[in-house]
Parts: C-alpha cells; sequence; structure tokens
C-alpha cells in the first residue's frame, strides 16, 4: 500500500509544480496515459493472485481517481490564470481615437425645403419646378407687369445678352413664372408648390444674389383670402413648431395679386445668434395675394369662374429665422465649420410623426 | 420717403402719435422702415455754458473746461478745437448714450484727468452728418434748457411707398388714407386759383403723348433769398437741404402733394417760348456756348442743375426755349432743369412750369441718364394729371406770400390724359375675394372716403380718381376696402380638405434627389449650396462658358456665366476652407447646371469632391481616397435604386477636366453617361489654385434609369438557396493593359447559375511574373440552387471559368 501513497504523493507533487497547462498534460500523460506510471500499476493486476486482485485493483483505482481529481482542480485553476493572462494581455487603449469619419450633414436650406414640402403636402399640395432661365414674357409680362414699369425695375433682374432675334432671357427674379407655366399647361383646379432657385442683383446681410423660394398656388372657384391666411397661420405653426412666433399680415403690391399681402415675422439679433418671438424688427418672410385676373386671363383662365391665391416664401430666410442664422450670405459661403454647426444629420428627414426637426 | 408727424398733421387731424400714424400706415399698406424720434435720443442732452478752457496738462490738442451744466459745475476734457470760456453748447452727462457714436458714456480719465460727462457735436447728437467742433449755440439759452426743446426736433417716420401708389409720394395723398382708416380727419382744404394780372409774356407747347399737358405763368417782381424757418424746417426734418425759396417751394410741394414743379430766370430764357419736345436730334440742332456744333459727342452735353453734363437723344422729352432760331435745351422733362436758365438769388422774375410727362419715357431716360431726382421718382410713376393747374396756382401763392410779385395770367396747353374708366362693381365680389364681410354702406364710405365716387345701382358704377391710375378693375376696388377695413379682420378659413396624393407629391426625381441628399450626409459629406453662376474662364475649363450663357449684369466678374458643372465651385470652396487652416473638405450639391438658355438645357447634378487631407492615425490604417470615392459613388447609386450591376465603367474617355488616367464613367452604353469620377486633372486644379488631389464625382440625376414598376410596390419573391455557398480562388496572368473590371465581368458570365459573386483580392507584379505582365486574384462565390455540388460539378465549372478569363486575355497562373 505505501508504494501507492508514496506515487500518489509524487505525482500530487508535480500536479502542484505543473505551471501551465502543457506541463499539467505532460504530468496527466506520465500518471494516466497508456504508458502512464498508474495505467502501468493497472496492468500489474493481472499478475496477481485472484485473492489479491480486489483489494490491490481498488487500491490502485482509488489512487488513478484522486490523482484525476487533482489534475481537474489544478486544471481549472491553470486555465482561470490562462485567462486571466490572455485578458490581461488583449487589454487595448479604448481612449485611443478610433480612425476618422467625416461627419457629414444636410444644408439648413434644403433641410428647411424638406420640412415646408413635408408641411404642404400634408395640405394636399403637390410639387412643381420650373426652369431658372427665363424669358419675359414668363418672369414679367404674363405676370402683369407694365412694360418698362418701375416694378420691373424693383425687381434687380440678372439679364443675359440680346439674342439674335434681339429678346434677352433672365434669370428668373421669383418662382411665379412656374405658376404661368402650370396654369398655361394644365388645367384648374390647382394646389401646388414650387421650390426652387431664384436671383436678385443684390447683396447684404439679408439679400443674396441666389436664394431660395417656395411658390403656392391655389386655384379653385371659392378659394378667397380666408383662405390663404388659414394656409399661412397653418403653416406658422407647424413650421416653428412653437407658439410664440409674432407674425404681421399687411397690404402690399405686386403686379400678379390683387389684393396682395406680405407677412413679416419679428425678430431679434443678439451679437450672433438671431431670435424669433421678441424684439422690434421685423422680417419679411413671404408675399402673397389674390391671382390677378389679368393674370388668369393671361393663362386661359376666365377670372370669372375661377379665383385663388400665390404666394412666394424666402426659404432661407426662414432657415435663419427658426434655426438662428444671422446672415444670410454665410448660406452660401460653403464654410465647413459654418455647415457643421448649422447643418443636420442625414437621417432626420422632416416627417410629421417625429415633428419636423 | 419720410416726413415728420407735424407736416402729417398738416393734412389730417389727429391726436394720433407717432407709433399710431406708424402703425396705421403699416396696415394701410404703406411699408415703414424707421421711426427715428430725435427727442427720445436727445433725452439726456441739455445746453451747458463753458465758463473756463484751460490746457490739459498732459495732451496739446486737449482742453479742460469748468462747465456750467444742468448738473451743476463740472470738469470736462475737450478736444475740439472751437472750445472755449463763454461757449454756449450741449453737455452730455456720464450714463449717456450718444446716437452718433453708439457710446455710452462712462467716467474715466482722458490723458490722467477724470471728464465728468461730455461736449457735444452736431454728428454725435445726429443732427447732421458733418460737423467741425463742438456745437455754438446762441448765448440767451438758459443752462440745462432740453435740447430737444432748442433743435425742435420732432418725430419722422422713413417709409417705402410701393410702385403703384405715385400719390403717397406726397403726405397729402396719406393723409387720405389714413383719414379713410380711422386715424382722424381728412384736411383737404379747395386751392384757390390766383386771379393773374398781366397776360404771360411767355408761352408753352406740348409734344404728344410725351408730354400732353403743360402749363405755366410768368411771376414778376419776386425777392429770392434763404427760405422762411418754418419751410427750411420742413425740409431738414425729411432730410433735403433748403436752397433758395423758390427752389424750397417746387421741393416741399413735390413733397406734400406729390407734385413737382420747375422755375425758370425769366431773364435767362430765350425766346417767349417753352416747348416739351420729343425726338430731335440735338447733336445738329444744339449750339453750344453759343457755338453752332454739329457731330462730334461734346455739343450733345447738356449741362444740369446737377453739376454734371448728360448727352441729349432723341428718346428723350426736352424742354427747349429757342436761341437764334434753333432750340435751346433748358431742361430733361420731368427729371431736372438746366444751368443755363436756373434762378438765383438775383433772380426777379420767374417761369413757373408745372406739367405732366409720360411715366414710362420718363422711367426710362431716368435709366439712360442714371439721374436720380425727386421729380423724376415721381414722374416716373405717374404724377396726378389733374394736378397741373391745382398744383400751379398752389406753387403760385406760395411764391406770392413768401417772395412777393405779381402773377401773370396762366397758360395752359393740351389736356390731361383721360382717367381710368369707370369700374363696374358687385359689392359682393368684396365678400368673394376676401372672405370679409363688410356692410355695404361701409364698402361705400370707405371708397368715397379714398376719392372714388360710388353710384350705386345693380351692380355698382365707381369712378376713379385721377390720382388712382393703378385702378383698373374690380379686384383693385377690393383691395382698397380690405386694407382699409383691416387686413386683421380677415377671418383664417380652412382650405377644403383634400386627400393628400397616393405615394406621395414628389416626382421620382425630386425623391431620389432627397435620398441621394441623406445619404451623402450620412457618408460624411457635408451639403453646400453654391451660386448657380461661375467666372466664364472656369466654366470653359469644365466644358461651358458659352457666351449665351454669360450675365450682361453680373453682380461681380467673377460670377458672370452659368455653370456647366457644380464641381468647380465645390472645389472652390475646399480650397477656401484649406486656405483658412480646413483641409479635407468633403463637400456635395444638389443642384441645376446650365447646359443652354432654353428650359430642357437645364439638368440637375449629384456633385461631391473631396479634397486631400494629410490625416494621421495611431492605427496606421488609410484608405486610398479615389477607391473610397468610388465606394461612395456606388453605394450612393445602390441607394437611389439605379442597377448598378448592369452599368459600364469606362475609362479614358472622360471629359477634359478629369485626369485621364485617374478617372472614368460609368454609362449605360456611350450616350447614356450617368456619371463620371476620378480625381481632376492637375491643371485645372493648377488654375483653380489648389494643391493636392482632389477626387470628386458628378451624377446626372436627369438620366438615371427609373426602376421599372412592372408589379407596383411589391419587390417580388425572394429566391434563396438553403444550401452553402462555397469559394475557390484562381491566379491568373494577364499583360498589365487588362482592366480587372472586364476579367471580373468575364468570369461572372462563365456561369450565371452558379457564380453569385467574383472579387479581385490581389494583384501581383514582379518575380515569377513576366516583365508587362501582372498577376491577379480572384476569389470566385459558388452558390449551389438545387443540390450539393459534387467534385466534378466544381471541375466543370473551373474549367468554365478559366475558359471565360482566357477569351478575356487572362491565363490561369501555373
Amino acid at each position: 500500500m505505501s508504494d501507492y501513497s508514496a506515487l500518489q504523493t509524487e505525482i500530487e507533487a508535480e500536479i502542484a509544480a505543473a505551471s501551465d497547462l502543457t506541463a499539467l498534460d505532460a504530468v496527466r500523460v506520465s500518471a494516466l496515459g497508456k504508458t502512464g506510471r498508474i495505467s502501468g500499476l493497472l496492468k500489474t493486476l493481472g499478475a496477481l493472485p485472484p485473492e489479491e486482485r480486489k483489494a490491490t485493483g481498488a487500491a490502485i483505482n482509488a489512487v488513478r481517481d484522486q490523482v484525476q481529481a487533482a489534475l481537474d482542480a489544478r486544471k481549472d485553476v491553470l486555465e482561470a490564470e490562462h485567462l486571466t493572462k490572455r485578458l490581461e494581455s488583449e487589454r487595448v487603449d479604448l481612449s485611443l481615437p478610433s480612425a476618422p469619419r467625416a461627419k457629414g450633414g444636410v444644408h439648413p436650406t434644403m433641410q428647411v425645403m424638406d420640412e415646408m414640402i413635408a408641411i404642404f403636402a400634408d395640405m394636399g399640395f403637390e410639387v412643381a419646378e420650373g426652369p431658372d432661365i427665363e424669358d419675359d414674357f414668363h418672369n414679367f409680362t404674363a405676370l402683369n407687369f407694365p412694360e418698362k414699369h418701375p416694378a420691373r425695375e424693383m425687381h434687380d433682374t440678372f439679364f443675359f445678352n440680346p439674342g439674335a432675334d434681339g429678346t434677352r432671357k433672365l434669370l428668373r427674379t421669383h418662382t411665379s413664372p412656374v405658376q404661368i407655366r402650370t396654369m398655361i399647361s394644365g388645367k384648374p383646379p390647382f394646389r401646388l408648390i414650387v421650390p426652387g432657385r431664384v436671383f436678385r442683383n443684390d447683396s447684404d446681410q439679408t439679400h443674396t444674389p441666389m436664394f431660395h423660394q417656395i411658390e403656392g398656388l391655389v386655384i379653385d372657384k371659392t378659394i378667397h383670402m380666408g383662405h390663404l391666411k388659414w394656409v399661412f397661420d397653418t403653416f406658422i405653426a407647424r413650421f416653428f413648431e412653437t407658439d410664440k412666433v409674432i407674425t404681421q399680415f399687411r397690404p402690399h403690391h405686386f403686379p400678379f395679386t390683387e389684393p396682395s399681402a406680405e407677412m413679416d415675422v419679428r425678430y431679434t439679433r443678439n451679437g450672433n445668434e438671431l431670435k424669433i418671438g421678441d424684439g422690434d424688427k421685423w422680417m419679411e418672410i413671404l408675399g402673397s395675394g389674390m391671382v390677378h385676373p389679368n393674370v388668369l386671363t393671361a393663362c386661359g383662365i376666365d377670372p370669372n369662374e375661377y379665383q385663388g391665391f400665390a404666394f412666394g416664401m424666402g426659404v432661407d430666410r426662414l432657415a435663419m429665422l427658426k434655426y438662428g442664422v444671422p446672415d444670410l450670405r454665410d448660406m452660401f459661403a460653403a464654410d465647413t465649420r459654418w455647415l457643421n454647426h448649422y447643418g443636420f444629420s442625414g437621417f432626420s428627414a422632416p416627417n410629421s410623426a417625429s415633428g419636423l426637426s | 420717403m419720410k416726413f415728420s408727424l407735424s407736416w402729417l398733421k398738416d393734412h389730417l387731424d389727429t391726436d394720433a402719435d407717432i407709433h399710431a400714424v406708424a402703425n396705421a400706415m403699416t396696415m394701410a399698406g404703406l411699408e415703414v422702415e424707421d421711426i427715428h424720434d430725435p427727442a427720445k435720443l436727445l433725452k439726456p442732452f441739455t445746453v451747458a455754458k463753458v465758463i473756463s478752457a484751460a490746457q490739459h496738462p498732459n495732451a496739446d490738442r486737449l482742453q479742460v473746461l469748468q462747465v456750467d451744466t444742468v448738473d451743476g459745475r463740472k470738469e470736462i476734457v475737450c478736444g475740439a478745437p472751437n472750445a472755449r470760456a463763454g461757449l454756449t453748447t450741449i453737455y452730455a452727462p456720464i450714463g449717456a448714450y450718444v446716437p452718433g457714436l453708439d457710446v455710452t458714456l462712462v467716467e474715466k480719465p482722458v490723458r490722467g484727468v477724470v471728464s465728468n460727462g461730455m461736449m457735444c457735436s452736431a454728428s454725435e447728437l445726429q443732427l447732421s452728418d458733418e460737423s467741425d467742433g463742438i456745437l455754438e449755440l446762441s448765448d440767451d439759452l438758459a443752462v440745462g434748457t432740453p435740447a430737444a426743446v432748442v433743435f425742435g426736433a420732432e418725430p419722422v417716420i422713413d417709409f417705402e411707398v410701393t410702385p403703384n401708389r405715385p400719390d403717397w409720394l406726397g403726405v397729402h395723398g396719406i393723409a387720405r388714407d389714413l383719414a379713410a382708416a380711422g386715424l382722424g380727419a381728412f384736411k383737404d382744404k379747395a386751392i384757390e386759383p390766383v386771379k393773374g394780372t398781366f397776360p404771360s409774356p411767355i408761352s408753352v407747347k406740348v409734344d404728344g403723348d410725351a408730354c400732353p399737358y403743360f402749363s405755366g405763368r410768368v411771376i414778376r417782381g419776386v425777392t429770392n433769398g434763404p427760405s422762411p424757418k418754418w419751410l427750411q424746417d420742413k425740409l431738414t426734418s425729411i432730410g433735403l437741404k433748403p436752397i433758395s425759396t423758390l427752389v424750397d417751394i417746387t421741393n416741399y410741394l413735390s413733397f406734400d402733394r406729390a407734385r413737382p414743379l420747375h422755375v425758370y430766370d425769366v431773364k435767362k430764357l430765350s425766346g417767349n417760348v417753352i416747348e416739351a419736345v420729343v425726338g430731335k436730334d440735338w447733336r445738329i440742332l444744339w449750339h453750344y456756348n453759343g457755338i453752332p456744333i454739329t457731330g462730334s459727342p461734346p455739343a450733345r452735353l447738356f449741362d444740369a442743375l446737377d453739376g454734371s453734363k448728360y448727352i441729349l437723344t432723341p428718346d428723350m422729352c426736352v424742354i427747349a426755349d429757342t436761341e437764334n432760331g434753333k432750340l435751346r435745351p433748358i431742361g430733361i422733362g420731368g427729371i431736372m432743369g438746366g444751368m443755363s436758365t436756373g434762378v438765383s438769388d438775383d433772380t426777379t422774375d420767374v417761369f413757373l412750369e408745372c406739367a405732366w410727362f409720360d411715366p414710362i419715357r420718363t422711367a426710362q431716360t431716368g435709366r439712360d441718364t442714371k439721374i436720380t431726382s425727386d421729380a423724376l421718382y415721381r414722374f416716373a410713376r405717374g404724377v396726378d394729371p389733374e394736378s397741373v393747374v391745382p398744383g400751379l396756382e398752389l406753387a403760385t401763392r406760395l411764391i406770392l406770400d413768401l417772395c412777393g410779385g405779381e402773377a401773370s395770367d396762366i397758360v395752359v396747353e393740351g389736356a390731361p390724359p383721360a382717367r381710368r374708366a369707370d369700374v363696374t362693381f358687385d359689392p359682393a365680389y368684396v365678400g368673394q375675394l376676401t372672405g370679409l364681410e363688410v356692410p355695404y354702406e361701409q364698402i361705400e364710405t370707405i371708397l368715397t372716403a379714398l376719392g372714388f365716387g360710388v353710384t350705386k345701382g345693380t351692380p355698382w358704377t365707381v369712378s376713379v380718381p385721377s390720382f388712382r391710375r393703378d385702378v383698373d378693375g374690380k379686384a383693385d376696388l377690393v383691395e382698397e376696402v380690405a386694407r382699409i377695413y383691416g387686413f386683421n379682420k380677415i377671418p383664417s378659413t380652412p382650405l377644403p380638405t383634400v386627400a393628400p396624393k397616393n405615394g406621395g407629391v414628389l416626382t421620382p426625381q425630386q425623391a431620389r434627389a432627397r435620398t441621394a441628399r441623406r445619404a451623402l450626409a450620412a457618408f460624411g459629406y457635408s451639403e453646400a449650396v453654391t451660386w448657380s453662376f461661375m467666372r466664364q474662364d472656369w466654366a470653359k475649363l469644365f466644358g461651358g462658358g458659352d457666351d449665351t450663357l454669360v450675365l450682361a449684369n453680373p453682380i461681380a466678374s467673377e460670377l458672370n456665366c452659368m455653370r456647366p458643372s457644380v464641381l468647380p465651385n465645390l472645389l472652390e470652396a475646399a480650397g477656401r476652407n484649406a486656405a483658412k487652416g480646413f483641409a479635407g473638405a468633403q463637400l456635395f450639391e444638389i443642384g441645376p447646371v446650365y447646359f443652354g438658355d432654353e428650359p430642357n438645357d437645364q439638368k440637375t447634378v449629384i456633385s461631391a469632391i473631396k479634397a486631400p487631407a494629410k490625416t494621421r492615425h495611431w492605427s496606421a490604417v488609410g484608405e486610398d481616397a479615389l477607391f473610397a470615392l468610388k465606394s461612395d459613388l456606388i453605394r450612393l447609386l445602390e441607394e437611389i435604386n439605379v442597377p448598378v450591376a448592369s452599368l459600364q465603367l469606362v475609362q479614358g474617355s472622360n471629359t477634359a477636366h478629369w485626369h485621364p488616367g485617374r478617372s472614368a464613367r460609368l454609362q449605360l452604353g456611350p450616350k447614356q453617361v450617368l456619371a463620371e469620377f476620378g480625381e481632376l486633372h492637375p491643371s485645372v486644379l493648377k488654375t483653380l489654385d489648389l494643391d493636392g488631389a482632389y477626387v470628386g464625382f458628378e451624377i446626372r440625376l436627369d438620366l438615371l434609369p427609373q426602376p421599372k414598376a412592372k408589379s407596383g410596390k411589391s419587390k417580388g419573391a425572394l429566391t434563396i438557396s438553403n444550401l452553402m455557398p462555397l469559394t475557390r480562388d484562381f491566379a491568373f496572368v494577364a499583360e498589365d493593359a487588362l482592366v480587372a473590371g472586364d476579367l471580373v465581368r468575364a468570369i461572372k458570365g462563365a456561369d450565371k447559375a452558379l457564380i453569385s459573386d467574383a472579387q479581385v483580392f490581389d494583384i501581383y507584379t514582379g518575380a515569377g511574373v513576366a516583365e508587362g505582365h501582372k498577376s491577379v486574384a480572384v476569389e470566385v462565390t459558388l452558390t449551389p440552387q438545387d443540390k450539393t455540388l459534387t467534385d466534378a460539378d466544381i471541375e466543370a465549372v473551373s474549367q468554365k471559368i478559366i475558359a471565360a478569363a482566357q477569351k478575356a486575355g487572362a491565363t490561369l497562373r501555373s
């Protein structure tokens, strides 16, 4: 018996001394492997007299089981140690920066354009478009601008050089020519908006030689100015997403509408920030009115049967007011710092479920 | 235009303050730009007397004054050269806001001496634009008298008049509208004619439509000189400079009645006829300084009262007298008189002109000569034709009152143009067009108050006053009623509901632009919005720059041509950012380009650029900018449902602004080039003053194929195999010139059912590969459809792949 306990002690010492899983496996093989020491003892059983075999066998098996148990226990310890070491070795400094990825964004004017389209789409408006390079007929004459009238001059029009036939093209000064194109080619009723670029030879804090308008046109048999006012009230409330907006709806003059009106929004400028809701300044955001009977007639529509309103809103100015942009000119400067500050995530597409912005 | 509150009260009996007036004007349709209330600004300032003035101990140009002020004796440091003992001037205490300097005074030492306030100049109080030194006031003024009292400062409203309302270019006309709006009572006093005491020795002649109505008279024995204080105060209150009584009277009536007039010095006139002339060739007819000149340009110059010389043309309506039997220009009708016949302090006899000039011709002459004058401004918009004789009488009365003298009979030629036709008007139209419910009596009251004549009946007949030539239909009358009744009373009325359109309101192209915008923003590009115009020479570099697309009146010479591409604008912007220290801009724009001036020549493009950036990262991983851009382009096209797999990539035939070896196009055949991308040509970048390699793409939105809408919105059935895909690698050797994309396409085509993908994963040249050749390693993915592939199946497809590659010019590497 002492032979076995000595062997067991020896092996258990070896197990305890095994410093890693490879060493431990070597001990296992030398003890329990095919030619291992305990396996060797078991092989001697067959040579023993039958009466000794049982007791001897039991004793060897007990040693084997205890060695196995010691091996397993040591293995658990070594595996745990190994894992700890691995985890230690795999540590990285996550404070290091990830690979740089540029932050993109949607331009505030375009974001606002999408917001406006979302609002008007909900009100049943369709979207039409027209060319930036226009002729005198669509930009002025059909819109009831008298020839050579000061009202034409006030538009600060960009002209091209006269062509061979003496006529000169121009850059549209408003999106209203699309009203004409739509009414000439279609049949009433109409309920549409026209987003697009417009051009005026002018530049200061709230004027740029190019800016964006959304034109609106509603023509049917009983449309009146009260409807126009409702569209603005509804639009302003939905667009600004606040009830702090103070507006002013006042008479004005446009050759192509009669009666005509403009709407202003009250704002204040604090250094580099523009805020709506207080202050003593008005920013004009839209011109509007009942489509002039002469315009309807020019488009082949009987003004005694149909009537309606048109409006033109300054998209960039609405963006300035809503998002506090102090200077219109920056909108077109493509300064990346400005674009990052005032831009919008590509994923924030305006929709009426989550709010517009 | 401007007026002061007291001026308005000449024509309107009202207790309203300046703000109530401004508000009523706004709601009547006059755009108020500013309310200038000097009394408010002048509140802190009072009269003070300088008791003594001593040299400042530490500064040559400064004095230390002892001043008696409303706050007692003060020591004040002053730099004005005219500061001296005994001077009566204006004192600003510490804490006062000085409008002309835009500062609030604080107590601080000036070169070591504390100044307890400030002595003010006229410009510091915004009383004048310029001033030499501090104000010098009458010694009669008591210390402490408010500055507002001293200067009689009264509030002034600055406003804009829309071009349809020339009658609002006179205070009288505005008073009429404000009275109609209920602000007070209109003082519309009848104008008393002045009876002439002798026949006018000078007669007038008209010329057709240019000047159809001309009146005048001689007034002799006048005394000219500075005008009385009340008149000077009126003119200065609105920023006009008093000149002499005769001139001030005509300026006053221009602003008071929107009625320009002109006075000639009779002694300087030649002949006894003044006529309006159109269509004359002044080069031949005109004598210059008494010397008849024909032809050469100086002969056509006219010395106008503004001190400038102008070229007269046959298109202008010229006022002329007769000298040596020939016409001599003495004025440009309705715009400006001439130096030769202007009045002076020595003038004793005048001819007073009151006429009506055609608005269109007057406006055109104004544009041609670039003259701006208050008369031109009014005649171009349309002066009341029936104010010709009343205006003459009113001016005569003022001249007689202020300058003395006696008036001749009046001479009148021609007749005023006909009034606007009466309007047939159903008062129900007010409600129909505006939604307002205005009682008919009130409609009548409003129209009458505005000067219209109402004859009730079914329908009404409304006559239009001579000063309202803008009114020519029933909609105009509705506007009159609505703006006076109040736009704020228009009831907000919901639009009849229209169900939103099935499938949304955007066209497929609009919807694509919208998706592309959001995709590119998500890919890390910042959206820019840049001008539609650019420099013509740059436009030429990018395939445009045609003269038909050059603006005749650009806002700046570098913004003179419609753009053929958005890329130059984005590149320039990226360069601008880099110059400010922000390299590596990634910008995009979705917007128009212009290939001609017809509507269909305008196309929408999606353009993006990446500027070179020195990005350094601790992990040393970097990516090739050109292929990163290609990846963005392909992903973008996938996002907007372009069938990317069926696009051809063609290299070597891009337009000239691209780097020939580092750019390519994506096309559906040579006539449908959807996009070009790559690196910009180095010489283009040099012209744009850009350093380094800029890459970009430009997609023609209009040329992208529309996805086929065979089965509506259904995406169709999904067929997926339950069998595992497997991959096999092949290495081929081919000449360097072989385009990898062609090899991959050939391989994919070898067995379309089985081969689901093929990707180049290595390109190798060097040892083991012949000179001028390369090894291309391709991983081919096989996706079994109905049964597991046997070794024989795989071998068979491998042979097909090798054969296809062979045909494409690549041999299996042995």
